[in-house]
């Protein structure tokens, strides 16, 4: 079951370490204090490039469990931020439950499974579950937000593993882990994009009561960095057309951002600034898979429709 | 020694990957803890858990100094559990209430601070509401009084409550925190130790 990796994988894999190694001299001239919440956010993004790379270098099976951990991570930290009842612990550990099992529906290539397993079977059943024990109080709460959970952190996240399995035969040069690759890629980036442009040019908040932080400049500078880079990246890593890496440079750009927003919202909604504290610098696991949970379902709806 | 052995396997095979992956304890100011006994680390409690967390929380080649003090009414129970309790986990067994005096109650206790022991000690005597301390009892203010100049060091636990409530079997993942407070020390004023004790407890 091993990816047999192309070469542009590895070499645009170099790059992004290339591209790290550079950051991490900027940002060690630039903050010069050891633990600065700069350079921690710096060390913290070596542990994610180190563990993606391990993941989609080594083996399919390798990469599905490593996107499992994630999603049980956030998972965890979202189940850990919101209101639960102590009713719904058995409910809660099934939920859990679940994440093995939709990537294993991923593992063996099952797609009508993957896609109805949590939006139809988890959403009946869950509620059945709690229904059982007989508390009202909160039923509608608590079936609402652990289905938005599961939605959010285990449906929507594990698109990103199914990539690694769509690609069959149509277009030999195109892999799996190259899919997640430019995905990740752009995502991340155009986070990133956003941030420094807002930074460094920001005037105009685009939802101040939201997240104080974004403005407009950050946003259009935002897509403007992430569309010519899918132009870029595209050749080495999809099979998309030049008009169609540029649609999706545009759904991960506007996507992302609206993730990063929705975020945001919860974390307001719960009166709290960072998800967690398991990535020093960027705050919990939901502060930096926020975006993926919307681009990674558009994009590969987006790339499976016209391709696969 | 094989129950060392025992031990170290214990937390290094199933109690460490346990709570690195099923709870996540994030761990603040774990610089505080001491590296040698004799010591006395004080916790609020709302889960079986709990001791286990604070084992954890000090390195392996600790394990055999590291003694928790339970209840021996309940590990006491069945033979398994006795075993498990005493010989694995290395428990001291005190039974509390009925009229008996510290002494015949914590008298284990302080023998083994004596000896040097790292002792893990729950105040409020049980296993109260998660994430409310409880009233502490007055063991704690006996025993330190036992060992002259005896380091306590408060660790304030939360969310264990919500990952194994009491009356409950199975652990459900949450994250967890644990905070090491500053080490307090007995300085002859009852009341004063006390609101320090709970203050650095979260209460």
């Amino acid at each position: 079951m091993s990816i047999a990796l192309t070469s542009p994988v590895m070499m645009i894999l170099g790059g992004v370490w290339a591209l790290l190694a550079l950051a991490t001299a900027v940002v060690w001239w630039l903050a010069p204090a050891p633990e600065s919440e700069l350079r921690q956010r710096i060390r913290s993004w070596w542990l994610i490039v180190a563990l993606c790379s391990l993941a989609l270098a080594f083996s399919r099976a390798a990469a599905l469990v490593f996107f499992g951990l994630v999603s049980f991570l956030a998972l965890k930290e979202y189940l850990t931020l919101i209101p639960t009842r102590q009713t719904d612990r058995r409910v809660l550990f099934w939920a859990y439950l679940s994440i093995p099992v939709q990537y294993f529906w991923i593992g063996i290539e099952w797609y009508g499974m993957f896609i109805i397993f949590i939006p139809v079977y988890l959403f009946l059943l869950l509620p059945v579950a709690m229904v059982l024990s007989g508390e009202t109080q909160g039923y509608l709460r608590a079936a609402g937000t652990l289905h938005w959970g599961l939605m959010s952190m285990v449906f929507s996240l594990s698109h990103l593993a199914y990539l690694l399995v769509l690609p069959e035969g149509e277009y030999p040069q195109v892999s799996g882990p190259g899919l997640v690759l430019f995905l990740l890629l752009l995502t991340e980036l155009n986070d990133v994009a956003q941030y420094c442009w807002g930074k460094l040019l920001g005037k105009h908040k685009i939802s101040p009561t939201v997240s104080p932080n974004k403005t407009v400049e950050g946003f259009v500078g935002g897509v403007l960095t992430t569309v010519p880079l899918a132009a870029l990246l595209a050749p080495w890593l999809t099979p998309f057309s030049v008009l169609d890496s540029l649609l999706a440079g545009a759904l991960i750009a506007v996507a992302g951002f609206f993730g990063d927003l929705s975020l945001s919202a919860l974390k307001r909604d719960l009166g709290i600034k960072d998800s967690g504290n398991l990535l020093p610098g960027h705050g919990g696991i939901l502060d930096r898979v926020d975006s993926l949970t919307y681009t990674a379902p558009l994009f590969f709806h987006f790339t499976r429709y016209y391709y696969f | 020694m094989g129950y060392a052995a025992l031990r170290w396997l214990f937390f290094l095979l199933i109690v460490k990957p346990f709570l690195l992956l099923a709870v996540g304890v994030n761990v603040r100011r774990r610089d505080r803890l001491p590296a040698a006994g004799p010591a006395l680390i004080v916790a609020n409690h709302n889960s079986h858990l709990d001791a286990l967390v604070l084992m954890a929380l000090l390195p392996l080649w600790l394990l055999p100094r590291l003694r928790p003090v339970a209840s021996a009414d309940y590990f006491l129970s069945n033979r398994w559990r006795a075993w498990f309790a005493t010989r694995v986990i290395g428990i001291i067994p005190v039974t509390a209430g009925g009229g008996c005096s510290h002494a015949d109650v914590l008298g284990p206790v302080r023998d083994a601070l004596a000896a040097g022991d790292i002792v893990i000690f729950f105040p409020e005597g049980t296993r109260g509401e998660p994430e409310r301390l409880g009233k502490l009892k007055t063991g704690i203010v006996w025993l330190v009084q036992q060992v002259p100049n005896l380091p306590i060091y408060p660790v304030r636990l939360h969310g264990l409550g919500k990952v194994l409530p009491k009356g409950d079997w199975l652990p459900v993942p949450f994250f967890c925190d644990a905070w090491v407070g500053e080490p307090l020390r007995w300085r002859g004023d009852r009341r004063q130790f006390l609101t320090a004790l709970a203050a650095s407890l979260g209460g």
